[in-house]
Formats: C-alpha cells, structure tokens, sequence
C-alpha cells in the first residue's frame, strides 16, 4: 500500500477565550489516500470547518493547534512555520470556501488574480501563466474562457464565482483539496454541474479532497469515505457504502434515519431528540449521551474510537452491530 | 360545507421595476435608448388549494417563490390578477372583514432570527398579535402564550427571555408559535427548514405534520428541498422563472414527471442511495430575469428544445387527470 497523501493524527485545535477553552476539535484522526474524497459530515458547531482550517494553516488567535499531527506528504504541516505553510498554501494544498469571495478579490479582473496566483509559485512568463488560467477555467466548466477573464467577481452568478475559485484552487494541480460546503448556497442542478465537475476531477488527477457538508446525500455520491464529527470528535468513520447502509454510532444511525427519504412519505420523520450541547459545557463520558436511544450506565464512561468491525471504526459502547437495524 | 377552494389565484402577476440609477437617468435624457428594467418576478400564475392541503412550491433561486408566497399572505399586493379566499376577492373587503381575513393567512420564514424582534421577549412576541386584534377573549394573556408556546414545543418557563437566548431550532418554533397564535387557517411556510440541521429539520417538519392535523391547517410549502417537499406536500407545484412550469400530486410529479424542467431538476438532486454515481447535469445557467429567454423560459437549457419553442409560450394545461404541464411536447 502506498502512503495516504494526508494523514491527521489525533489533532487537538482549541481556542482560548475568555469563557473558557473550547475544544473544537479534540482527537480527531483521519487519513485521504491518493485521487481519494473524503466526506467530513456533522451539524453546524461540531468542528469541521476548524479541523479544515487547522489542515491549511488558518486558525487564528484564541485559537490554535494544542496537540497532534498533520501529516502530508510525510511533512508535519502543524509544526510548519507560517512561511513554509504559505509556500503550500494554494500550490501544493489548497481551499474552497462556502463563500467564493473569500478566495477572489472583488476589485480584481479575474485574469489579474489567476495570473498573480500562478507566478506566485512558479516563475514562468505572464503568456503562460494566462494560458493556465484559460485551461484551468475550461476544465471547471466555464464556456468562452477568454471572454470571462477580462471579468470582474460581480459579473458572475454565484454558481459561477464558486466556479472561478475552484479554478484558482486547481491552478497549480494541488495533491490536496479542502473544500467546505462549497455547494451549499448554489441551486440543485448548478450544485450537480460543479459535483460532475469535481468527481472528473479527482479521477483523472489523482487529487486527494476533504468535503465538508452536512449534506449525506451529496457524500453518498461523492466520497469514498466518510468520517461523520460530533461535539469535536469523530465518531464514526469507514467506506461510504458500509458507513450510510449499515451505521454504527447510534447519532450516524438517527441522522439517515432523520432524512425525509429515508422514511415513509407523509409519517412522522424519526428524529434525534434534543440538541448538539455547548462545547463549554459537555455532559460527562459520552458527548451524545443525553441524545441517544442506546446510552446506559456505561457511557458515562467516555468511549475511545475502536474498531468495530474490519475497516469500521465507531466511538460507542453499544454500537449497532445487528444488521436488521439498518437506518 | 363551502365548496370554494380555501385559496385560488388567478393569473396573478407581480412586476418589480428597477429605477435607473443617475447615470441612467442621464442617458435617458439624452435620448440613450434606455429604459426602466422590469421584473416579472411572477408571471401569470393560476394555483388553486384545497382546505387541509399542503402544497409544495420548489424551484431554483430568483424564480418567484417567495414572491409568490408574499402575495397569497396578503402583504404583497399583486400587479394584476385576483386572490380569492374561500371564494371572496381579498381586494372587495374592507375595515375590520380586511384584518380579519389577513390574519388567517400567517407566513414563516427561514431566517427566525430576522422576523424576530430582538429586544421583545418570547411573551409579547408570540401574545402581542392576540391581544392587538382582541383574540384572548377571556383568556388571561399568560395561559394564552403558556398554551402558544407548549403547542410549538417550548417552555414556557423560558417566555420572559429574548430571542438571542434560544438555539436556531427553538427561534423557528418561537416563529411558529407567533402566526398560530392569531388562529390562522393557512399558512406560507417559506424555506422554513433551510437554516437548520438535519436533526433539528426532523423536529420541525414533524412539528408543522402534528399541527396540521391538530389545528387542521392548510400549507403552501415553499422549498427548495426536494427531499422535505416529497415527504411533506399532498401536490406539489413548479416554478421556472416566474411561471408554473407543471403541477401534480406529488406521487405523479416525482414517479411520472413530464416537464423536462422537472425531469432535470429531480435528476440533479442527490440521493444518500446513490453511490459514487456520475452526477447527472442540466446544461447552462438560470438565465437572468430581467432578460428571459423568449418562448419556452426553458428552452436554452432544454436537451428537447425545437424551433418552436423559441418564439411560443407553451401554454399550462391538463395532460393527465390533475396533471398540468407547460411544454410543446405535450402537443405531438
Ligand atoms: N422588492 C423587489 N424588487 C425588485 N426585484 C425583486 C424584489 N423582490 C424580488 N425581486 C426579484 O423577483 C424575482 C423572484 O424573486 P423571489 O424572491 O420571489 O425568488 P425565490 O424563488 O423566492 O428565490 P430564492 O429561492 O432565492 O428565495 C427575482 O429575480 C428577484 O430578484
Ligand atoms: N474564533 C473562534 N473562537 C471561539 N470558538 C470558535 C471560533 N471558531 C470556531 N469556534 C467554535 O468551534 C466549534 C466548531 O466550529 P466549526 O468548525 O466552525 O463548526 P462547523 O464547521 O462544523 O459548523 C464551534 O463550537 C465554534 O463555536
Ligand atoms: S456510548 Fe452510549 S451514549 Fe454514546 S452513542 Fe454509544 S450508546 Fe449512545
Ligand atoms: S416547450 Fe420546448 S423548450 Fe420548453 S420544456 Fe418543452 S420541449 Fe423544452
Ligand atoms: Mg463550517
Ligand atoms: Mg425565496
């Protein structure tokens, strides 16, 4: 087996404020191999945008990486200098945010910025680099290149927008790709053009993603694994196709179980009861505990993440291990 | 029994112009052929529900939803067509008859937050509206909210706090609590599950099913998720660009589509049993409504499009026992 382009080994990222330290990430492990997608699931708050933002390099103060390692390419980025990490930064790693305008400068034409972008990490004339910009925007699925780089941000849809920042990100043919909730804003058939895009994508380049949402349907179609976090932790994670067919963790189970086409039409959903609590304020052992229709005595011990089955990981005491009890 | 439908609208239209700015005036006056852009955010739409119906409205961002869901709440008035309330022309009333049949249409939305007046409590948020338009009766103003508030599922205990205090979940149910205390009989839900998890969107739809049937409301549901509007809705209705594109029951609309908007649309939406599956594609942007592509709205993204379509507006029509559709093909 090769090595995994990324590896994240129990990485604690905490911000320290004044009312207390919150551990918005605590323990979490994963790893992407190559041309891979993983799918990183769970409700808002549950850390998945700061575990995005630790892999990058991008957590501010009162925040910052407490403990654990971030291996890529056999480099520890959570003891690279911000210098190194730049270097990285949008070369060899790079972002897609929820909002597009977090990577493209409103004032800029876009072929201004393409351009800045290439000759950041590479010396090559700006004819070439304007070359690159035209073919990365054409392997994003943007019709008469040429036309759209003379452009400003505003001219665009935002379908568009989150189209053009794909294409920055893909500008220097990074081996890793975040990409949190790029989807979310856009409507169903342009959040289907970009998803096609994508998946093409990874396939012929052998790039490694993280996509973030909380969205199971578009992991389903998408990922190869899934790692699904609450409260700051992973607590389930394992193949796509095992992970949604046959959950382990009581909280991966009810949220299949919760979406609307997994239940009968017109009957009452089967929901999770209560909600995600204050990270300042979780309950003792299990985190899902005053949730979950399975918590006994026991889980006020904290469970660990074990694997449950080959290839299966879950943080549960009891998890379910019956397969009549598929979501 | 009253036989008229509990909502019919017809050929209802709303334009929006947007003023020149002074550029633009400028321009104009120096005889540039420039001129006022209009909107027609909804074109010509005929809808009709059913007392106790939920009816689902889904299409694409821009396409006159929310505009549409305004009108049928009555605070958005039409540019042309008729609102009829159990058979009344909303337009023919007047005075008291006025507020009293604005009441029983009641809206949600999706940002809870930004209905919400942050500096009132819980309390005069959901109790003002009743006791304003004299609903108490002899209530005493605190059982009133105390029963408001356990009804959307809150405690009451919690109705001296503000609206910062409470989780997004619990907002919407504050919202949901404020229009079921003026005792409507239809309400406008507009993407009132979009900001929320996937855990907290169960509760609420559940919610909305539990008072359907407790309090025998009638739902426009108004919502891009596909998903939420097959479990929820008894029909459901779709938009393109400010007109009906095709209506059914909700079986026959996701089983036996017929309009090609429709069709594309339901191929685009991820299902979680799909897996590591091409994602199907419709051609093209949501073209721009200012400038809508003449004929068939459509027809630019169409992989059907003839000639045409590009130059007849297909009309909306019955091709199936309750089953309306705007499309050429239907006529071949
Ligand atoms: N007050 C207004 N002034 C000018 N144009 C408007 C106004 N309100 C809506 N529009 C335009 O009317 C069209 C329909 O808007 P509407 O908000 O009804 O769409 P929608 O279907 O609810 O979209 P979304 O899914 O994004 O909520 C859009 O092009 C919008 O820009
Ligand atoms: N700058 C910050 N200061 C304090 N807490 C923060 C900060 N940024 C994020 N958090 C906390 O970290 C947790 C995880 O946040 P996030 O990763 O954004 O969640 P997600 O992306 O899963 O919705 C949340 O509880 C959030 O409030
Ligand atoms: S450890 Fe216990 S409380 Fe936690 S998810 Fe498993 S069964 Fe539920
Ligand atoms: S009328 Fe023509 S363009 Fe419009 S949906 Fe039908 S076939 Fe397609
Ligand atoms: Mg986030
Ligand atoms: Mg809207």
């Amino acid at each position: 087996m090769t090595a995994p382009t990324l590896e994240v080994r129990n990485l604690q990222t905490y911000f320290f404020t004044r009312a207390g330290v919150v551990k918005a990430v605590d323990g979490v492990s994963f790893s992407v191999g190559r041309g891979k997608v993983m799918g990183l699931v769970g409700e808002s708050g549950s850390g998945k945008t700061v575990t995005g933002f630790s892999i990058i390099g991008l957590v501010d103060p009162p925040g910052r990486i407490a403990g654990g390692s971030i291996l890529f390419q056999g480099r520890d980025l959570a003891k690279l200098s911000e210098e190194e990490m730049r270097d990285l930064r949008g070369n060899r790693i790079a972002m897609i945010f929820q909002d597009p305008m977090m990577t493209l400068n409103p004032v800029l034409r876009i072929d201004t910025q393409m351009i800045e972008t290439v000759k950041a990490h590479k010396k090559v004339s700006t004819e070439e680099a304007r070359q690159r910009a035209r073919d990365t925007l054409g392997m994003v699925g943007i019709p008469s290149p040429d036309e759209r780089l003379k452009a400003y941000p505003h001219q665009f849809s935002g379908g568009m927008r989150q189209r053009v920042a794909i294409a920055i990100a893909l500008l220097h043919e990074p081996q890793l790709i975040v990409a949190d909730e790029p989807t979310t804003a856009l409507d169903v058939t342009i959040q289907g053009q970009i998803l096609a895009e994508v998946q093409k994508l990874c396939a012929t380049t052998g790039t490694s993603m993280i996509w973030i949402t909380h969205d199971l349907s578009v992991v389903a179609g998408l990922a190869d694994d899934i790692a699904v976090m609450y409260a700051g932790r992973i607590v389930e994670k394992g193949a796509v196709s095992e992970v949604l067919d046959k959950p382990l963790h009581p909280y991966t189970h009810g949220l299949i179980g919760s979406v609307p086409s997994r239940n009968k039409r017109g009957e009452a959903l089967r929901q999770i009861p209560g909600m995600t609590p204050s990270l300042l304020n979780l309950p003792l052992g299990c985190a899902f505990r005053a949730r979950c229709p399975r918590a006994s005595e026991a889980c006020i011990a904290e469970p660990i993440m074990a694997e449950i089955l080959p290839g299966r990981e879950a943080r549960c005491i009891h998890p379910h291990l019956d397969a009549s009890e598929a979501a | 029994m009253n036989a008229a439908p509990m909502l019919e609208l017809r050929d209802i239209t709303r334009r929006f112009e947007k003023k020149l700015d002074f550029a633009g005036r400028i321009a104009q006056r120096l005889g540039a052929p420039v001129r006022e852009e209009i909107v027609h955010a909804v074109d010509r739409v005929n809808l009709t529900v059913r007392k106790g119906e939920v009816v689902g409205l889904v299409g694409e961002s821009g396409c006159g939803k929310s505009t549409l869901g305004r009108m049928v709440a009555g605070i958005l008035p039409p540019t042309e067509g008729t609102i009829l309330r159990d058979g009344t022309d909303i337009k023919a009333l007047t005075g008291a008859e006025a507020r009293q049949m604005k009441l029983r249409t009641q809206m949600i939305f999706q940002d809870p937050y930004a209905s919400l007046n942050p500096r009132m409590r819980v309390q005069d948020i959901v109790g003002e509206a009743p006791r304003v338009h004299g609903l108490l009766e002899g209530a005493a103003f605190d059982d009133y909210v105390d029963e408001q508030m356990r009804r959307a599922g809150l405690d009451p205990g919690f109705k001296r706090r503000y609206p910062h205090q409470f989780s997004g979940g619990q907002r919407q149910r504050i919202g949901i609590a404020r229009a079921l205390a003026v005792r409507p009989d239809f309400i406008v839900c507009d993407e009132a599950v979009a900001a929320l998890d996937v855990s907290i969107q169960a509760q609420i739809l559940n919610l909305f099913m539990r008072l359907r049937k407790e309090l025998d409301l009638t739902y426009l549901f108004i919502s891009h998720d596909l998903g939420v509007v097959e479990h929820l809705s008894d029909r459901v209705v779709i938009m393109y660009l400010g007109r009906v594109v095709e209506e059914a029951d909700t079986e026959t609309v996701f089983r036996r589509p017929n309009h090609p908007y429709t069709r594309s649309l339901l191929d685009s939406v991820p299902r979680i049993e799909n897996r590591k599956r091409a994602f199907s594609v419709v051609k093209g942007e949501i073209p721009s409504p200012l400038n809508p592509p003449a004929g068939c709205h459509f027809h630019p993204r169409c992989p059907l499009a003839m000639e045409r379509c590009r130059v007849e507006v297909p009309k909306l029509r019955e091709i199936a026992p309750g089953q309306r559709s705007a499309c050429h093909l239907n006529d071949q």
